[in-house]
């Protein structure tokens, strides 16, 4: 009874208060993403994948680094090994389940870096304008305007190899759409009535950025950042592949494909796992970008 | 005086064609865009933990030979000099030695970038022949089994890692079934045997009419052409349903379906005519994307084009070969880029 009242609150056209507002239109916005079985799907799949990455060492069958040389490349289903060991015995399964808590990290530090990057250039562009806007722009454009894997490449090649270097190289070559969004939605509100009502009562940029515009560009940043997340695994698992992103005999999955690529034609299954979940995760974030696009954007889709 | 100056000068302006000071402009961000590309692999360049001097003279030379290459590569200079220097060579088309085999970086690009450009011509076909159609059926039937796939194909392509695909490629086309010569060009037996006179090896073969070779070429590249492709193909079919649909719900197209015009003619001679343009945009930008999507597939494919150069270089610590390759592929995404933008200001007069 109490769940039925409590949804009955959220469902109401008559909001109480600002907190009460906010959390209906929330709970509205879930509603028409829970009708998406397709974003469900992708949102289950990362679920499942933080809660795997958070439980790794309880789940994983074996230790990740242990090498057993007498039991290399066992095919799936051998007993013990599911999906089999690589060409230093070390069990698949228990390096794709380690290999989740790097890709998340990745995916995180990159997801934190890039927007915030890009909400700094672009509100501070859209807002001060002239020739701070010009030159500013322009940096987004030619970084724009650069193959972002040839550049992370370059960029990685140039620091060195390591999870860090790849991270910071995918950052520097993922944020200037996040300028570009961020510019044009400051330059929609700078011009509104209440931005001018904070102006006279003597609030100076710093304030009027970060509390009054800041806010309002953080959704459609989210969007982006969602969609943008599928690409970031790929650019991050290509240079683990390369050998510039985690070193061995670190569990990243690009890496382990890249170990796995010389037995491809005897034993398949070594490159082909690691694949799969790559392919399974940016899937999954894939889903979820266009179903939260749907529901925060709705103009934006189809 | 001034004012009649100001006038003559105001006139001039007004009488200068809109085409002119758009070009003028067009061309001045061009240059600008380029410079800051050269400026960014300038700075790469700049901030690598590897001493330039000691690569080329090795690390038991005197301090004096040391010293010699040190003032020879002019990095006694002040950094806004060296960069001016940098610039200069580029515009050139001088990227330096290769540190790895002492032979210039640009005569090695030349040598290496017809392979890629083979490879993403083929792949951007490829995307065409099949995206092109995908998408306009998938908008005219739109919810029915046609679009579904279609959907289905942009969200794999979007979601599949391109190296593993060529992998998986490999294992199932040419490691099981055989329908396919494996990595490399061309198989071993015809390695040099016609002359290279464009360096890409199927227009080569057909110049000396040898169909042999021909033949063993398209079966080593039709496996890595239309991986890359698929990526093309999810892009264009998911760009060219969403033209369409813009423009079948346009009344021009009711007005053609009332005329008792038939289906066929509404679409292709209606509706498919009127997003020619956007389509061309759409294919220079995926064609620059592929650029980028073969240096992964190359590797797999032991392809020897400008990826496969640029990760080797980047293996063995060849500075110049990597910033060379990097500033050759930025200046053809760039240029591309620029292209698709042009052609749709000449061609679509709304966005004049």
């Amino acid at each position: 009874m109490a769940e039925q009242t409590l949804r009955q609150w959220l469902l109401t056209d008559t909001p109480t208060s600002r907190r009460h507002a906010k959390l209906s239109a929330l709970y509205q916005g879930w509603l028409s993403f829970r009708g998406n079985t397709m974003a469900m799907i992708g949102l289950w799949i990362l679920v499942a994948l933080v809660a795997i990455a958070a439980a790794a060492p309880l789940i994983s069958p074996h230790d990740p680094f242990v090498q057993d040389l007498g039991n290399r490349l066992a095919p799936l289903g051998t007993d013990g090994h599911i999906l089999g060991t690589d060409s230093l015995g070390r069990d698949i399964l228990s390096r794709l389940i380690y290999g989740s808590r790097i890709t998340l990290y990745i995916v995180a530090l990159v997801a934190l870096i890039a927007p915030i990057a890009g909400l700094l250039v672009g509100t501070v562009s859209g807002y001060v304008g002239g020739w701070v806007d010009v030159v500013l722009m322009r940096i987004t454009d030619i970084f724009l305007a650069f193959p972002r894997l040839v550049l992370a490449l370059a960029f990685v090649a140039a620091l060195g190899a390591g999870i860090e270097n790849a991270v910071l190289a995918i950052s520097l070559t993922a944020w200037p759409p996040y300028a570009r969004i961020a510019r044009a939605e400051t330059l929609t509100i700078r011009s509104a009535d209440y931005i001018s009502a904070i102006q006279l009562q003597g609030a100076g940029a710093m304030r009027i950025i970060t509390r009054h515009i800041w806010p309002l560009c953080i959704s459609s940043l989210i969007v982006r950042v969602t969609l943008d997340m599928a690409g970031i695994i790929l650019a991050a698992a290509g240079l683990g592949f390369l050998g510039l992103g985690a070193q061995p005999p670190s569990p990243e999955w690009g890496a382990m494909i890249s170990e796995g690529r010389r037995f491809i034609l005897d034993h398949w299954w070594v490159a082909t796992m690691p694949g799969l979940a790559i392919f399974t995760v940016s899937l999954a974030f894939n889903l979820l970008g266009d179903g939260l696009r749907d529901v925060l954007d709705p103009k934006g889709g189809e | 005086m001034t004012s009649a100056n100001h006038e003559g000068g105001a006139r001039q302006r007004a009488s200068l064609p809109l085409w002119v000071t758009a070009s003028i402009k067009t061309l001045g961000s061009i240059a600008v865009t380029m410079l800051g590309l050269v400026f960014i692999t300038f700075i790469i360049g700049r901030v690598m933990p590897i001493d330039p001097v000691l690569a080329i003279v090795g690390e038991r030379a005197s301090q004096s030979t040391y010293d010699a290459v040190y003032y020879q590569l002019g990095l006694d200079k002040p950094v806004i000099v060296q960069f001016g220097y940098y610039v200069w060579d580029v515009m050139r088309g001088d990227f330096g030695m290769s540190l790895l085999n002492a032979r210039p970086v640009a005569e090695d690009i030349a040598r290496v970038f017809p392979a890629t450009l083979e490879l993403a011509t083929l792949g951007v076909c490829f995307g065409i022949v099949l995206g092109v159609p995908l998408g306009v059926v998938a908008a005219v039937r739109k919810g029915s089994w046609i679009d579904q796939l279609a959907r289905v194909v942009a969200l794999v392509g979007y979601s599949m890692p391109i190296f593993w695909l060529g992998l998986m490629g490999l294992l199932v086309f040419y490691g099981i079934l055989g329908w396919v010569g494996g990595p490399g060009r061309v198989g071993i037996f015809y390695e040099d045997v016609v002359p290279s006179v464009t360096g890409m090896i199927l227009v080569d073969s057909i110049l000396d009419r040898n169909w042999t070779v021909l033949k063993d070429a398209f079966s080593h590249i039709v496996l890595p052409a239309s991986l890359l492709g698929y990526y093309s193909l999810a892009y264009i079919s998911r760009m060219t349903r969403s033209f369409m649909l813009e423009q079948m719900s346009a009344e021009y197209i009711t007005t053609a379906r009332v005329k008792g015009m038939s289906e066929w003619d509404v679409v292709w001679k209606h509706a498919f005519r009127n997003i020619r343009v956007q389509l061309i945009t759409v294919i220079a930008l995926s064609y620059a994307g592929l650029l980028e999507g073969s240096v992964l597939t190359e590797i797999i494919f032991s392809w020897p084009g400008i990826g496969s150069y640029i990760t080797t270089a980047l293996l063995s610590a060849d500075m110049n070969a990597v910033l060379g390759g990097t500033v050759v592929v930025g200046l053809i995404f760039i240029l591309l880029n620029i292209f698709s933008d042009l052609l749709y200001k000449v061609f679509d007069p709304r966005a004049r």
